[in-house]
């Protein structure tokens, strides 16, 4: 199966309330499945295409108000159009998923793969100060899996999750085995989850208001003071990651996604020739695993930051190294997905591995 | 056992459901399996091809710089992956979409008329299974049992009548596929 089947069937056998997409290469499949499994007849997931993407993000906006298990996606440029209702979910504290099956960029750019939205995820790209959620799946199978966690920690923290996947994971079939099935929830659990949510006031429950702004200075501050405790706690509680071979590793990759995939089969070929070489994967990439970085960088040669951009994520790393080890990048642009090979001459050019340049 | 496969050729010769039809067989075998189109405005004619990685082991990247097969049914397609063949990996070509032949010589190099055989048979839209016939013949990397559960697997139920007649364009390529160079 491949990856964007594997979001539109997890999401189905999640309990998910409601899809409002637009379709965009390379994630079209994704409403595609929705439409062919007609989940409205069976779970009464509604799918719908939208208008737009701005439509689609405002219908997120709005079923997730109601404390609806409620999602989009798109791709880069689709995304792009999206940042105001992100940022007013954020502010709001609206909790819903938006996936990213990103392609190369800047503006419509092209429908080949790309990392180059990783800024764009992680420093906002709306307005204010504010983070999502964002999850970086590696193969089909967390493509499948990460839909129902980002639900979770969405209602859980109350911030919009996103995942962020490119378009080798969105294409790519392989073998995935789906969740099993959970029902929607009933409105008597959104009620009782969901407290905060605008429902349809009964009785004397206070009014409950979803909305961004404020216009009191002291309001508005004690909210974004609540708001940075919140991402604290995030950070504190949420940092995902997967090591692969940093043991005995002398050099580190730091990597995600697709580009994790392509590593792993470069540190295999370069452990087959003695060099010993590690593979820190974030699978958040906010909040970002900067603390496990640290250590590594303790006893590590270098790290390569190896993304399908221009160097994005390396910020992040620099950040966390804090100049104990040489930091390098290595990455492509313009939806050309770099080979394991070239990775590797990448690795052996930073570092002057001569073992490699023979 | 890892076998990664690149099949190439023009838009519309089934390349893209070929590579489908032999992930999913490989599938039925409990093996681990990738299937990566190179995707893009693909339309009848264009070039279309799709990397097919078939293992025992988890699967690293399905992106891979070096294959041990490559499939290649156009001109285009030869110049753009002959190259990327590892030494004593196996080249599988029509000569119908090949007017210069390839030329590496420490490959193995088969050649099939699988176009010419698909006229005959009155079937040219079994072009694609007689070319996996050929493959299997000579890597057998799933049994001929498997690719049919693999047909009923990736076709919708109305086309399964036509399993038997790609079951015969599968045996067909068995039959006609012959060796052109040993590697060397």
């Amino acid at each position: 199966m491949k990856g964007n089947e594997a979001i539109a069937h997890a999401a189905i056998r999640c309990g998910c309330d409601g899809y409002f997409g637009y379709p965009i290469t390379p994630q079209s499949e994704i409403l595609e499945t929705l439409a062919a499994e007609k989940p409205w007849e069976t779970t009464g997931m509604v799918v719908l295409q939208a208008e737009s993407e701005v439509a689609s993000i405002n219908m997120i906006y709005g079923g997730g108000g109601a404390g609806k298990r409620v999602m989009t996606s798109s791709s880069s440029p689709g995304v792009a159009l999206m940042q105001e209702g992100i940022a007013y979910m954020a502010g709001a504290e609206v909790p819903g998923l938006i996936v990213n099956v990103q392609r190369g960029g800047p503006g419509l750019g092209t429908i080949q793969p790309s990392q180059g939205d990783y800024f764009q995820a992680t420093r906002g790209g709306g307005n204010g100060d504010y983070y999502v959620l964002v999850l970086a799946p590696s193969s089909v199978q967390e493509m499948a899996d990460f839909v129902d966690l980002a639900f979770e920690l969405s209602f859980k923290y109350r911030i919009p999750a996103m995942i962020l996947s490119d378009g080798v994971v969105g294409q790519v079939m392989e073998k995935v085995v789906l969740p099993p099935f959970k029902p929607r929830r009933t409105e008597e659990e959104i009620l009782r989850e969901c407290p905060w949510a605008s429902t349809g006031r009964k009785g004397n429950r206070p009014i409950n208001v979803i909305t961004s702004l404020e216009l009191k200075p002291e309001a508005m501050e004690k909210h974004n003071l609540h708001l940075q405790e919140k991402y604290k706690t995030i950070r504190a509680n949420e940092v995902r990651y997967e090591e692969i071979q940093t043991e005995d590793a002398e050099y580190l990759i730091v990597a995600f996604g697709s580009a994790a995939r392509i590593a792993q089969k470069a540190i295999s070929d370069l452990r087959s020739k003695g060099i010993r070489v590690g593979l820190l994967r974030p699978i958040t990439l906010w909040p970002f695993p900067t603390e496990r970085i640290q250590q590594l960088s303790e006893q590590v040669k270098g790290i390569l930051s190896f993304e399908i951009n221009a160097g994005q994520m390396v910020e992040d790393v620099r950040l966390a190294v804090e100049g104990r080890c040489p930091v390098a990048h290595y990455g492509k642009m313009g939806g050309i997905v770099p080979t394991p090979d070239e990775l590797i001459q990448a690795l052996a050019k930073d570092f002057q591995i001569n073992a490699l340049n023979s | 056992m890892t076998e990664e496969i690149i099949i190439s050729g023009f838009g519309g010769q089934g390349v893209l459901s070929m590579g489908k039809i032999l992930a999913y067989s490989a599938l039925m075998e409990g093996k681990e399996v990738s299937w990566m189109p190179a995707y893009g405005p693909e339309q009848r004619g264009g070039t279309a091809n799709v990397t097919v990685i078939v293992s025992d082991e988890r699967i690293s990247s399905p992106i891979v710089s070096t294959y041990d097969t490559a499939i290649i049914l156009n001109q285009p397609s030869l110049e753009k992956f002959e190259g990327s063949i590892k030494p004593g990996g196996t080249l599988i070509y029509d000569d119908y979409g090949i007017s210069v032949p390839p030329t590496r010589k420490d490959i193995n190099i088969y050649q099939i008329s699988a176009m010419d055989a698909a006229a005959e048979m009155g079937n040219t839209k079994g072009f694609n299974m007689i070319i996996l016939g050929g493959l299997l013949k000579v890597r057998p990397i799933v049994t001929l049992e498997n690719v049919i559960k693999g047909l009923h697997k990736t076709l919708p139920e109305r086309h399964h009548h036509l399993i038997p007649a790609n079951e015969e364009a599968l045996r067909k390529g068995m039959d006609i596929i012959c060796i052109a160079q040993e590697a060397k």
